[in-house]
C-alpha cells in the first residue's frame, strides 16, 4: 500500500512547484529589475491566487515589483505566496501516506499566542530586503557578510532563537560562496525557501503555540540528526504513551557549536541532556512528568522532568505501536515538503546499494543524511532486512532516511541505531577519531577562557 | 542525484557547502574563508597570552600578520610570508581540503606544489581587529545556551555525512 502512494504523485503537484521555480527564477536575478520573462512568472504566481484571501495583497505586490517599487510589504507578500504553495504541496504529500499506513493526523489548532516583536529584527529584514532586489547572482562578500550582523543579538533572545540559527546557516553559505556570480548553478529552491522562512519569522508578530503539560512514557523510536556551522541538533522521534492513547511525537536537544566541532564529537556539546542522550544509547523508555508538549507534537524537553526506565527495543516498540499512533498536524506556518519526516518501518524489502525495493516501488535510501555523528553505512543499509526511518520528499522523490537498521555482520545479525553513539562511538576506531575532535572542544574552551572580555 | 542536474537546483535540503574536516586545533585555533581572505588566529609558541592575527586576501594574496595587541609580527617583512602566515596556510588546507583555499584565494597550483608556493605575496594592511572580533565572535558561540526549541527550519540543514 505504501509502494502504491509513493508511485502516484497528488494532482497538481508539478503545476505548484513551476510557479516556485518561477519566483525562485526572480529570486535568483533579483527583484530590483524584472526583465520581461521574470514578469510573466511572477504575474502566473499572483493568477492562481485570485479567489483567495490572499489574492489583493499577492496580486498588487507582484504589479509595483515589475513596476520597479520592492517595499517589505511586497516581499513578504511574495514569501507568503511561496509558502502557501509549498504548503499546499505538503499537505497533499502527507495525505497520500497517511492514507497508505493509516494514520489519523490530528487537525492543525488555531494558533493561540502571538510571539512579541523586536527592534532587532529589522535588522534582519533589511538584509533579506537586499538579498530580493540583488538576487543570488548578485550577492558580493560584502552582502553576504552582512547577513549575520544580527544573529548575537538574536541568539541571547530565546524567543527568537529559530531566527539565529536559520539566518546563521543561510548567511554562512551565501559567505562561503560568495560572488555568487561565479558559480556555475545556484541552489534556487533551497534559498528561496530560507529566504521566505526567514522573512515571515523576521515580522514583528508571528504565531507560537503554547504547549501543555503532559504525563506518560516516551518510547523511542531513533534520532535525527540537524547541524550547520554554529549548531548541532538531535531531534528524538519517539511514541508517547499516556492514559488517552499511543501519540508520535518528537522532542529536540540543540547546541551551539562551531564549524571545527563535528562528526561524533558534536555530541559533546549536548552533555548537560544525560537522562536523553543515555536513553538514546542504552535504548530505554523515559518516564516523563508534566513535560511540556505542543500541539505540533513536540516536547519540549526538561531534564528534571524525565527519568530514564526499563530497556525497550525500537524495532518492537514500532511494530508493535507505531501503527495505531496518533500524529500531529504541523503549524500552518511550517508547512512545507522538506519538513516531511514520517516515522516508517519498513520489513520485507530487497535492499539495493542505494534503494529499497518494496515490491512495485522502488525507495530511494537518503545516503546523505546517514551522519558522520551515527554508526550507520551505507554497507549496513545495503544488507538490512529492516529499517526504521523517516520517509522525506526532496524535489519530486520520495526517499527514507534510515536512522536504525537490523542487518548482517560477517553473517552475523546486527542491529545498529544512529542513537547508539549519543554518549559517544562504541566502536574503537571511532572513539580515537572522537577523542581527537574532543580536544578541539577542549581548546576552544581553554582559548574562549582566556580571550573573551568578561 | 548529480549536481550539474536540473534537480539539484529544486532540492531544498542539498548540501551547498562541504563540510570542513576535523584537525588539532592547539596550534591554529581558528581560521575561515571570509570577506574576501583567507584569515585566522596563530597560538604564539612563547606566550599562552598572545596571538597572532594573520590574513591572506584573495587575488592580490596582501599578506598580514600582528598579535592580538595590534605589533606587527616580526617575522613578516613586505612580501616575505612569517611561519605564522605559512601555518595558516597549511591549517586551512586541512580543514578545507587544498582545492577549496586555491579556489577562494585564486593560487593557481602546480601538480605536486603546495598551496604556498602559489602564492604571489604582496603586502597588506592590517585587518588585526577585524580577524580578531571575528575570532572572538566564534568563541562566544560556544557560551550561548543550549535550546530545547524545535527549531523546524533545522530540516533543511541535516547532519554532515561521513565522507565517502
Amino acid at each position: 500500500m505504501l509502494a502504491a502512494a509513493l508511485s502516484a504523485a497528488p494532482a497538481g503537484l508539478d503545476e505548484v512547484l513551476a510557479l516556485v521555480d518561477g519566483l525562485d527564477d526572480a529570486l535568483t536575478h533579483g527583484l530590483a529589475r524584472v526583465d520581461e520573462e521574470r514578469a510573466d512568472a511572477l504575474e502566473s504566481l499572483a493568477a492562481v491566487f485570485v479567489g483567495s484571501p490572499l489574492a489583493d495583497r499577492i496580486g498588487d505586490a507582484v504589479g509595483k515589483i515589475i513596476a520597479g517599487t520592492v517595499t517589505d510589504e511586497h516581499l513578504i507578500a511574495l514569501a507568503g505566496a511561496r509558502v502557501a504553495l509549498l504548503g499546499a504541496a505538503h499537505d497533499a504529500l502527507l495525505l497520500g501516506v497517511d492514507a497508505a499506513v493509516g494514520r489519523v493526523r490530528e487537525d492543525a489548532p488555531a494558533p493561540v499566542e502571538v510571539r512579541p516583536g523586536s527592534s532587532v529584527l529589522a535588522a534582519g529584514r533589511s538584509w533579506l530586503r537586499e538579498l530580493a532586489l540583488t538576487g543570488w547572482r548578485g550577492v558580493d562578500h560584502e552582502l553576504a557578510a552582512a547577513g549575520a550582523g544580527s544573529v548575537p543579538i538574536l541568539l541571547a533572545a530565546p524567543a527568537h532563537r529559530r531566527l539565529a540559527v536559520l539566518l546563521d546557516g543561510f548567511a554562512g553559505e551565501l559567505r562561503a560562496l560568495a560572488p555568487i556570480a561565479t558559480l556555475e548553478q545556484v541552489p534556487a529552491r533551497r534559498w528561496g525557501d530560507l529566504w521566505s522562512r526567514a522573512l515571515l519569522l523576521s515580522q514583528e508578530s508571528a504565531p507560537v503555540s503554547v504547549p501543555a503539560p503532559i504525563d506518560g512514557r516516551l518510547l523511542i523510536l531513533g534520532v535525527d540528526l540537524h547541524e550547520h556551522p554554529t549548531v548541532f541538533r538531535a531531534q528524538v522521534h519517539g511514541l508517547l504513551e499516556t492514559p488517552h492513547g499511543v501519540r508520535l511525537v518528537r522532542t529536540s536537544v540543540a547546541a551551539a557549536k562551531v564549524d571545527t566541532i563535528t562528526g561524533s564529537s558534536a555530541w559533546r556539546m549536548l552533555a548537560e541532556f544525560p537522562v536523553l542522550l543515555g536513553a538514546l544509547a542504552e535504548r530505554r523508555v523515559l518516564e516523563l512528568t508534566g513535560m511540556p508538549l505542543t500541539s505540533e507534537g513536540d516536547l519540549i524537553w526538561d531534564e528534571a522532568l524525565a527519568r530514564s526506565g526499563e530497556p525497550a527495543d525500537p524495532f518492537a516498540v514500532a511494530r508493535i505501536r507505531l501503527g495505531t499512533a496518533v500524529a500531529a498536524a504541523a503549524a500552518p506556518l511550517d508547512r512545507h515538503p522538506a519538513g516531511i519526516a514520517v516515522p516508517v518501518l519498513l520489513e520485507g524489502y530487497t535492499a539495493t546499494a542505494d534503494e529499497l525495493d518494496l515490491g512495485g516501488y522502488r525507495l530511494a535510501v537518503d545516503l546523505d543524511r546517514l551522519p558522520a555523528a551515527g554508526p550507520l553505512t551505507p554497507d549496513l543499509v545495503a544488507a538490512s532486512t529492516a529499517c526504521l526511518g523517516l520517509l522525506r520528499w526532496d524535489a519530486g522523490r520520495w526517499s527514507v532516511q534510515p536512522f536504525a537498521v537490523q542487518s548482517t555482520v560477517k553473517k552475523k545479525p546486527v542491529t545498529v541505531h544512529t542513537a547508539d553513539w549519543a554518549l559517544g562511538p562504541t566502536e574503537a576506531k571511532a572513539a580515537k577519531a572522537e577523542a581527537v575532535g574532543g580536544t578541539a572542544v577542549a581548546v576552544l574552551r581553554e582559548r574562549a577562557g582566556r580571550l573573551l572580555r568578561r | 542525484m548529480e549536481k550539474d542536474g536540473v534537480a539539484w537546483e529544486r532540492r531544498s535540503t542539498v548540501s551547498v557547502v562541504p563540510p570542513v574536516r576535523p584537525r588539532k586545533l592547539a596550534k591554529v585555533p581558528f581560521v575561515e574563508l571570509a570577506e574576501g581572505r583567507l584569515q585566522g588566529v596563530v597560538s604564539s609558541g612563547s606566550d599562552i597570552q598572545r596571538v597572532y592575527v594573520s590574513s591572506i586576501t584573495s587575488g592580490d594574496h596582501g599578506l598580514s600578520c600582528s598579535t592580538n595587541n595590534n605589533r606587527p609580527c616580526g617575522g613578516l617583512s613586505g612580501a616575505h610570508a612569517c611561519k605564522h602566515l605559512q601555518a595558516l596556510l597549511a591549517e586551512a588546507e586541512l580543514q578545507y581540503g587544498a582545492e577549496r583555499v586555491a579556489r577562494y584565494l585564486k593560487i593557481e597550483v602546480v601538480d605536486g606544489e603546495s598551496l604556498f608556493s602559489g602564492l604571489h605575496p604582496t603586502s597588506a594592511p592590517n585587518r588585526a581587529a577585524e580577524v580578531f572580533s571575528s575570532f572572538l565572535r566564534h568563541l562566544a558561540y560556544l557560551e550561548v545556551p543550549a535550546s530545547t526549541d524545535p527549531l523546524p527550519e533545522l530540516h533543511w540543514f541535516p547532519a554532515a555525512a561521513v565522507t565517502r
